[in-house]
């Protein structure tokens, strides 16, 4: 089977202009294939190259050098060489990005922040929000923070606030960063269980976590850095 | 992959605003290599030049720099406020298509204004008449896009002032009784009055305290996913760039020195000044 993502001899270094052109070398010849439907999970220390890897995927970091080929619904492109038109189009519709931190706009209820990527797409108001509603209940948010503002709310709750919306319109690759780090065991459990079902629909998932429980109960196959080099 | 490539809505090539004498090497010894956008020779001024770049529908585009770069300059010469000295720009729509919009008549750029343009400035007094109502203003932008029948433009301007939660109890009243808040937000009504499909926004949050700007974003928000205008968002500060736009321009010395993603473009910006200006977020 074609993998749905192939990355080849990917480099990826930060010049510093403002410490006299200082250079820190993230990723040295990274190299790995995921199939489609596959749950992959990146390990390794902190400062070993994982956030950068996704982030060279999502293009949210620009390659210095290699090949990204996905398999797009348009057939296979190399996101390192896409234009960034190209990219947006993928992000709106096959590639989501999940950071570690919720970042929200102020003013924004807790609920509208779930629905709106389905209102983007086009969906009626009051069917996002059921959507929304039936994923927050199930991570077990408090009915009486639906209608809060997330910049008041405790880490646990933003997290499950950013993991409500990246799960409610699954995308065909979703890149996750620390999914469960701030939960306790039992919503850890529903995290790992409802990213589990994203993959039954299709979805094919790069995921980042220091978590043995979740790496245990999530993943297919790890893919441990070390000072920017897998080590496997 | 072929699904933006073709239909940009606007196309901006080489476009250049020159104040003073210049002569031939004034553009190429200026710029950000220089640290400095005054010609050494004639000591003309290159507020902006070689400026490229396209816009795609229901796009919104940031322009970032500091003050002096050449943001609103850009700006300012496509909405026609100001003269261009050279360069092109294209408009897919028709019936400009296949034409240079800045060599047009000024009453087809009247037109184009009217028709297809909004703006809003960092100053209300630049985009309000303060000689008239509220109403009266967005009425103004309406009679002007072709509306005449008196009941329409104001069910009209009602609807514009809800929309952007303006009290309509004070539809006739003056926007020098407003707040700097309110007096924005009739600004951005009139701006959209016409449904343009193209939305300038220059600086407007600059100025008003942070709860307010909260509102104006937000509205700005609103407007575009609802409303799928495509938009051009000038600022210095680069939290309003990162909530509303996709892409970014950054500019300096009047040059544009790097062009990106908006994420890309602040966390992992290439250009020394772009980096500087990223490590510069409080």
């Amino acid at each position: 089977m074609q993998p749905l993502l192939a990355i080849k001899n990917l480099h990826k270094s930060f010049t510093m202009h403002i410490l006299q052109g200082k250079k820190i070398e993230a990723l040295i010849d990274v190299n790995f294939t995921v199939a489609p439907g596959e749950i992959i999970g990146l390990t390794g220390k902190s400062g070993s190259g994982k956030s950068s890897l996704m982030k060279c995927i999502y293009r949210t970091y620009l390659s210095d050098g290699g090949t990204i080929n996905y398999h797009s619904n348009d057939g296979v492109v190399d996101l390192i060489a896409l234009n960034d038109y190209e990219i947006l189009h993928l992000r709106k519709t096959e590639i989501s990005y999940c950071s570690q931190f919720l970042s929200v706009i102020p003013r924004v209820t807790a609920l509208q922040v779930v629905a709106q990527p389905l209102l983007k797409k086009g969906l009626p108001a009051d069917m996002a929000n059921e959507k929304a509603m039936f994923i927050l209940k199930a991570l077990g948010l408090s009915e009486a923070l639906w209608s809060g503002l997330p910049v008041t709310f405790s880490g646990g709750e933003q997290q499950r606030i950013n993991v409500a919306r990246a799960i409610i319109d699954p995308p065909k690759l979703l890149l996750i960063d620390e999914p469960t780090a701030s939960l306790d065991a039992a919503t850890k459990a529903v995290v790992i269980d409802m990213l589990i079902g994203l993959k039954s629909q299709g979805t094919t998932i790069v995921c980042i976590s220091h978590d043995e429980y979740t790496l245990q109960h999530l993943v297919n196959r790890c893919i441990h850095l070390e000072k920017g080099i897998i080590v496997n | 992959m072929n699904h933006y490539s073709e239909n940009w809505l606007l196309k901006v090539e080489g476009l250049t605003k020159i104040y003073g004498k210049s002569n031939v090497r004034s553009i190429e010894n200026t710029g950000p290599l220089f640290d400095s956008n005054i010609c050494p020779e004639t000591g003309a001024i290159i507020a902006c030049a070689d400026i490229n770049f396209e816009l795609f529908p229901g796009e919104v585009l940031g322009i970032v720099g500091e003050s002096g770069s050449g943001k609103s300059t850009i700006v300012k010469m496509l909405y026609f406020d100001m003269e261009h000295s050279a360069g092109c720009v294209s408009f897919h729509k028709a019936p400009y298509i296949g034409k240079n919009i800045l060599n047009e008549s000024n009453q087809s750029k009247r037109a184009i204004r009217n028709h297809l343009m909004g703006m809003v400035y960092q100053n209300p007094r630049d985009g309000l008449n303060f000689k008239f109502t509220s109403g009266g203003n967005i009425a103004e932008k309406l009679i002007m896009a072709g509306n005449y029948h008196v009941g329409t433009i104001r069910e009209k301007a009602t609807h514009l002032l809800e929309k952007t939660e303006v009290p309509v109890l004070r539809l006739d009243d003056l926007p020098a009784h407003f707040s700097g808040g309110m007096q924005q937000r009739v600004q951005i009504s009139k701006a959209i009055a016409n449904h343009p499909p193209l939305l300038f926004l220059d600086e407007v949050t600059t100025g008003l305290d942070v709860s307010v700007q909260a509102k104006v974003l937000d509205l700005i928000r609103e407007l575009q996913q609802e409303l799928g205008i495509a938009m051009m968002v000038v600022s210095h500060d680069l939290s309003v760039i990162r909530m509303l736009t996709d892409r970014t321009l950054v500019m300096k010395n009047g040059r544009i020195v790097e062009q990106g993603l908006t994420d890309q473009i602040l966390q992992d910006p290439q250009h020394p000044y772009t980096q500087l200006l990223v490590s510069s977020i409080l």
